[in-house]
């Protein structure tokens, strides 16, 4: 009998003092790696799927321009739609919105400008093509299409 | 004396963890994880700035894919079912070397084009655009004897000196020439 006392000496409960830690190590994490929504995007955003992804080098060289159908159709039609910083631009505008981005750049890094852009799967490429003349003729050549990895 | 015994002077911290809790959850639904990553695309300058001149490409140089309005493909003239088949096609076309007379001549001559109707959608072209370069990450990776994966890793860093020894080395005249040419306007 006096071995089956022993056990019965271990205190049977988890200690859970150091559950507070554990959730603020967790929390730290999630506040360092993570970054606050900063536009609310107004167009539709199911963008297509690519495998043979690259990093940007440089995040702070980056304007994302959003393309897609308006989320609401009643109010702004049914046309695919350029979304840049909250608001709706035209095409012919794309040349003065890079201007405005390059110029929150320091000066020795303008031309390194990348934009972003984020596409829906549906829109046509004429839009696209359309806009990648735009940004030639801005001088802001650095492109990328902001695609998710496609997981196989 | 017996005072200070009797009332042991700690904060009742079980709620701590719930407070914890709360914050994380907070955090959790505000945030988004921070996705800067994509296919990557060097724009040719200013049309304006280009003085035009006739460049002779001879044919075999050129690895032409057109893509039509209905999303239909089309490489080197024979129509394709299945974009996967690309990146074989493409690999076999860039390191030729002369050896197949229809296609290129060097890697650093060969150019893969790329021409999209306007009435694509941006699915196809990205499907398509994806399966051309990483047939040329994969070449690259041969060349720098690792997988793929490293080797877009490498491209990424070339701040770090050695990425950017072993990123030059491989791409030493071996450029990756992709053309995305200009759709044709429906009306002209």
């Amino acid at each position: 009998m006096g071995k089956f006392k022993k056990k019965t000496k271990a205190d049977p409960e988890i200690p859970t003092s150091a559950l507070p830690d554990i959730i603020f190590m967790l929390l730290f994490f999630f506040m360092v790696t993570t970054v606050m929504r900063e536009t609310t995007v107004n167009v539709q955003q199911r963008i297509p799927k690519a495998t043979e992804l690259r990093k940007l080098q440089r995040k702070s060289l980056v304007s994302y321009l959003y393309m897609g159908k308006p989320r609401n159709t009643s109010m702004f039609g049914g046309e695919p739609k350029l979304q840049a910083n909250d608001v709706f631009i035209e095409v012919k505008d794309v040349i003065m919105w890079v201007e405005k981005e390059k110029s929150k750049l320091d000066e020795v890094e303008r031309d390194q400008i990348t934009i972003a852009l984020k596409v829906d799967e549906n829109v046509k490429m004429g839009l696209i093509s359309d806009v990648q003349m735009e940004l030639r003729k801005a001088n802001a050549r650095k492109l990328m299409y902001s695609v998710p990895q496609r997981t196989e | 004396m017996a005072r200070s015994k009797r009332g042991g002077a700690t904060i009742n911290s079980s709620s701590m963890a719930d407070i914890a809790f709360l914050l994380l959850i907070f955090f959790l639904v505000t945030t988004t994880i921070a996705n800067d990553k994509g296919l990557t695309l060097q724009l040719p300058p200013n049309p304006e700035d280009i003085v035009q001149q006739d460049i002779k490409i001879p044919e075999r140089n050129i690895f032409k894919i057109l893509i039509n309005s209905s999303d239909k493909l089309m490489v080197e003239n024979n129509p394709m079912q299945d974009s996967r088949e690309i990146r074989e096609l493409v690999k076999e076309f860039v390191l030729n070397n002369g050896v197949n007379p229809t296609l290129s001549d060097s890697p650093k001559k060969a150019i893969v084009s790329i021409k999209a109707n306007r009435g694509t959608s941006y699915e196809k072209f990205i499907e398509i655009y994806n399966e051309v370069q990483g047939a040329y990450y994969d070449m690259y990776a041969a060349r720098a004897g690792v997988s793929n994966k490293k080797w877009r890793e490498i491209a990424s860093k070339t701040s770090d000196p050695d990425n950017k020894r072993i990123y030059d080395e491989a791409r030493m005249d071996f450029p990756m020439q992709i053309s995305i040419a200009e759709p044709n306007k429906l009306s002209k």
